[in-house]
């Protein structure tokens, strides 16, 4: 089925799953998942799930589109999605992203180059669905025949689709099957980018339609912006959990930290994803107690959004990602700060640093950087004694896409991990050759249905290839192992898929962040930072 | 005959040039978009560009000097369009095809080059005969085995044929036809017939006297009207390519307080979106700058 799935199969008028992933299709994983005894097999969808959303794609469902109530309804909807078809190509709806949008729409000479760069693809074994162009073919299609109203000519010369419902609600699905990592743009000859198309089409639903992944829209960017953070801590909450961490941390290290909270003209404001907060509390701690032994005059925010930077509009809707990023700026202009740095948190470092910048004029452009490269000077400058024999066991570094590729923040991380970690190894490939956690673009939140299942067989499976491989001297339960993520939504993803997979009770792989590196080895504070429990 | 041929030329060209820069203006006015670079950037100091770095790798980036590297660019642009070295690194069984159909045109195109130099001085015509005659049927032969191999892809990898419409085929036959045609044309010429150089001295001014064999007349004609056809079809990559590169992939560029990007920004702060989803906000008179400002969480509560 994956090497003849036509693309008008898309369009076909019935509910039936386009395609059906099979475990024997995926690529094949390195010890000691090469046993098929630790494969795990996929849960299915509930037949309430089936019937009451729109599950026609693969077999899973990330967006639980309800499916309309009789053909008016779809008929509605589908003029609701060629109305938002022509707002995405026009300037006056879309200035952000029109230029490299129409490059993508006009100049594919699906070459197919794409396709050997995409993670999903590889790992799917190849299926025809998951191939890079094949979403975008689909909106190429669109494009010709509806915003420039192409004729038979235009059929001919670039394909033909039928539009109806269960196209639209296919490919609202499809754009929630790309890690938006942007691994194919970066080997597409011509420059163009798949990645993109995700993109545009997730705001196309979003913008015009207001459909989006729940996790992202309400429980995300709609929650952030309501209570402060999308882990829905309110201010109030949030100071109380610093507070406990900071105690915990002056206990763990012997070293007190008081965390500032909305310290005016402070040199940085810096701002966690809160998820780490909630679920990995001595990352923010090990901040705290780095920032306090370096002498750095740092504040957090406990005014609304400033205490969290996750912006998730940067994955399907500029509205929400514009209004997310002008409250950072606002809030660092108000405190009169020097600097915004951005913790361990790969889509907020390129949202607030890099996308948002052409949007961040006049006074609320204030300077913003990565934590890593402060990391890194504090690290270097010898401010801090270390004892690198602390870190005395296996770790590999993952790069987080929007960090690296989309960022060009590569070698800060890697030259503290060689300073501190005796026996470091890296990935193959790396850097901003890296691939995708398989969390990227919010996956790493998403949990609906049997989503996870997707999640970690074919989104995560080649990163999970690459970590096994890198571990490979020592894979067995004997030596513990770090897998450094100094990304929130990595860590997520980590955490789930080696769960999913046993690798922690059974390999003894742990995951963790970056500055927990750093305070395991600083030789002033109470060894062992790092519990080596798993959470 | 030799009237029609130069008129076809003149009018395919003309249609050819006309669409290259109506498609490059059209680019060129799209607004500026938000940073979507991709990294490596060539552009970067070395150090950094060979790692793929960027200067957000220093602590306080803005206080330092922008650093912006041509000849990193060129570095990267060389291989890149003399050799598709993209191609090359990411998809080898399409490069052999790719790389002799590219090498054809750019060969074909700095034949055009000598013949018209060649035309302009009669002095040095015998000296560059042997050149362009080289050049030319090596061209020739690149872009038709080019061409038959790309659409050999097209019909037996199954990733391609999938994505392959009747167009592209078309596409790559016409340049098949129009190789053989004119090759075969000037081959099996007449003495009567004009040479390559001749007959495009007698274009230059329009020399109405001039015999042209019906098979170079052809092949002339029909290359004439492939070139036309070009800017109208995915193969005007050329001009994405540009943008696609400098304006997204290594647009790096920072948007400095009182600089033209934030004046350009600026004016498009003031476009009236007209999305329809509650969350955004837009009623058709609300600007992007009053919708970015609002809180739709906010709202609703309200």
């Amino acid at each position: 089925m994956k090497d003849t799935l036509d693309i008008k199969s898309v369009s076909q008028r019935n509910h039936e799953s386009l395609v059906h992933v099979e475990n024997s299709d995926l690529l094949p994983l390195p010890p000691p998942l090469d046993d098929p005894s630790r494969e795990r097999e996929w849960a299915t969808l509930t037949a309430q799930a089936t019937q009451k959303y729109e599950c026609g794609l693969d077999d899973t469902c990330a967006v639980s589109v309800p499916r309309p109530a009789n053909e008016i309804e779809e008929q509605r909807l589908v003029a609701q999605f060629l109305s938002g078809l022509e707002k995405l190509f026009s300037a006056e709806n879309n200035w952000t992203f029109l230029q490299p949008l129409l490059l993508t729409m006009e100049h594919c000479t699906h070459c197919q180059t794409c396709a050997e760069a995409c993670h999903i693809f590889e790992a799917s074994g190849g299926n025809e669905l998951y191939r890079p162009i094949f979403r975008s073919e689909i909106l190429r299609r669109l494009y010709f025949k509806y915003v420039k109203h192409g004729g038979l000519l235009s059929a001919w010369q670039h394909g033909d689709i039928e539009l109806n419902w269960p196209m639209v609600a296919r490919l609202i699905e499809l754009s929630y099957r790309c890690n938006l990592c942007r691994r194919c743009a970066q080997t597409c000859p011509i420059g163009l980018d798949n990645g993109l198309v995700a993109h545009e089409l997730r705001k196309l639903f979003s913008q015009e339609m207001g459909i989006a992944a729940k996790e992202l829209h309400q429980q995300g960017s709609m929650l952030q912006l309501k209570v402060g953070s999308s882990t829905g801590m309110s201010p109030e909450v949030v100071k109380d959990n610093i507070a406990f961490i900071d105690e915990d941390i002056s206990e763990r290290t012997g070293i007190e930290v008081h965390t500032p909270w909305d310290v005016d003209s402070a040199d940085v404001l810096l701002i966690h994803n809160a998820g780490e907060i909630m679920a990995w509390p001595e990352n923010p701690g090990a901040f705290a107690l780095i920032l306090t032994m370096a002498g750095v005059k740092w504040t957090m925010s406990s005014e609304l959004v400033g205490y969290d930077s996750i912006n998730y509009g940067l994955w399907y809707d500029d509205f929400q990602f514009a209004r997310v990023a002008l409250k950072h700026a606002e809030i660092a202009r108000k405190l009169k700060v020097k600097k915004i740095v951005v913790g361990e948190c790969g889509h907020a470092h390129k949202a607030l640093c890099v996308v948002a910048d052409r949007l961040l004029c006049g006074d609320l452009n204030i300077p913003r950087e990565s934590s890593l490269t402060l990391l890194r000077d504090i690290v270097m400058s010898g401010q801090i004694r270390f004892d690198p024999t602390r870190n005395d066991f296996p770790v590999t570094l993952h790069d987080p896409c929007n960090l690296v590729r989309l960022m060009g923040v590569v070698e800060p991380q890697r030259e503290i991990v060689q300073l501190l970690c005796p026996r470091f190894r890296e990935m193959e490939p790396h850097g901003v050759n890296n691939y995708c956690c398989g969390g990227g673009s919010g996956f790493a939140i998403m949990s609906g249905h049997n989503f996870p299942d997707w999640r970690f067989h074919v989104a995560g499976r080649k990163k999970l290839q690459q970590v096994l491989t890198a571990f490979s001297d020592c894979i067995g339960p004997e030596t513990p192992k770090y897998l450094c993520a100094p990304c929130s939504n990595c860590k997520g993803q980590f955490r789930d898929m080696l769960a999913y997979y046993d690798l922690w009770e059974q390999n003894r792989i742990l995951y963790g962040g970056l500055v927990e590196l750093i305070v395991n080895a600083m030789a002033d504070a109470k060894p062992g930072f790092i519990e080596w429990e798993w959470r | 005959m030799t009237i029609a041929v130069y008129l076809c030329v003149y009018a395919c060209l003309a249609v050819f040039v006309i669409g290259v820069v109506v498609r490059t203006i059209r680019y060129a006015r799209t607004p500026i978009h938000l940073r979507w670079e991709l990294y490596p950037v060539p552009h970067e100091q070395s150090d950094r560009a060979g790692h793929g770095g960027s200067y957000f790798e220093t602590t306080d980036w803005w206080t330092k000097p922008q650093h912006f590297s041509r000849v990193g660019e060129v570095r990267a642009m060389v291989p890149e369009i003399a050799w598709l070295q993209a191609l090359r690194e990411s998809n080898r069984p399409l490069w052999y095809s790719s790389v002799l159909f590219h090498l054809g045109l750019y060969l074909s195109t700095g034949t055009a080059v000598l013949i018209l130099l060649a035309t302009m001085m009669p002095s040095a015509s015998s000296r560059l005969h042997i050149v362009y005659s080289i050049s030319g049927y090596a061209a020739m032969t690149c872009t038709l085995f080019g061409a038959v191999g790309l659409t050999f892809r097209r019909w037996t990898d199954p990733g391609s044929r999938n994505y392959t419409s009747p167009a592209d085929i078309f596409n790559l036959q016409f340049f098949v036809v129009a190789c053989a045609v004119l090759v075969a044309g000037y081959l099996v010429r007449p003495p009567i017939s004009a040479t390559v150089v001749q007959f495009t001295r007698g274009l230059i001014t329009f020399d109405t006297s001039l015999q042209v064999g019906r098979g170079f007349g052809a092949g002339i004609v029909l290359s004439a009207v492939l070139i036309a056809y070009i800017p109208f079809t995915h193969m005007s990559h050329f001009i994405a390519k540009y943008f696609s590169y400098h304006r997204v992939r290594w647009d790096d560029h920072v948007n400095a307080r009182g600089g033209t990007i934030e004046r350009q920004v600026a004016e498009y702060l003031q476009y009236r979106p007209s999305w329809s989803a509650p969350h955004v906000g837009a009623d058709g008179h609300k600007t992007w700058a009053e919708l970015a400002t609002t809180n739709p969480s906010l709202e609703v509560k309200k």
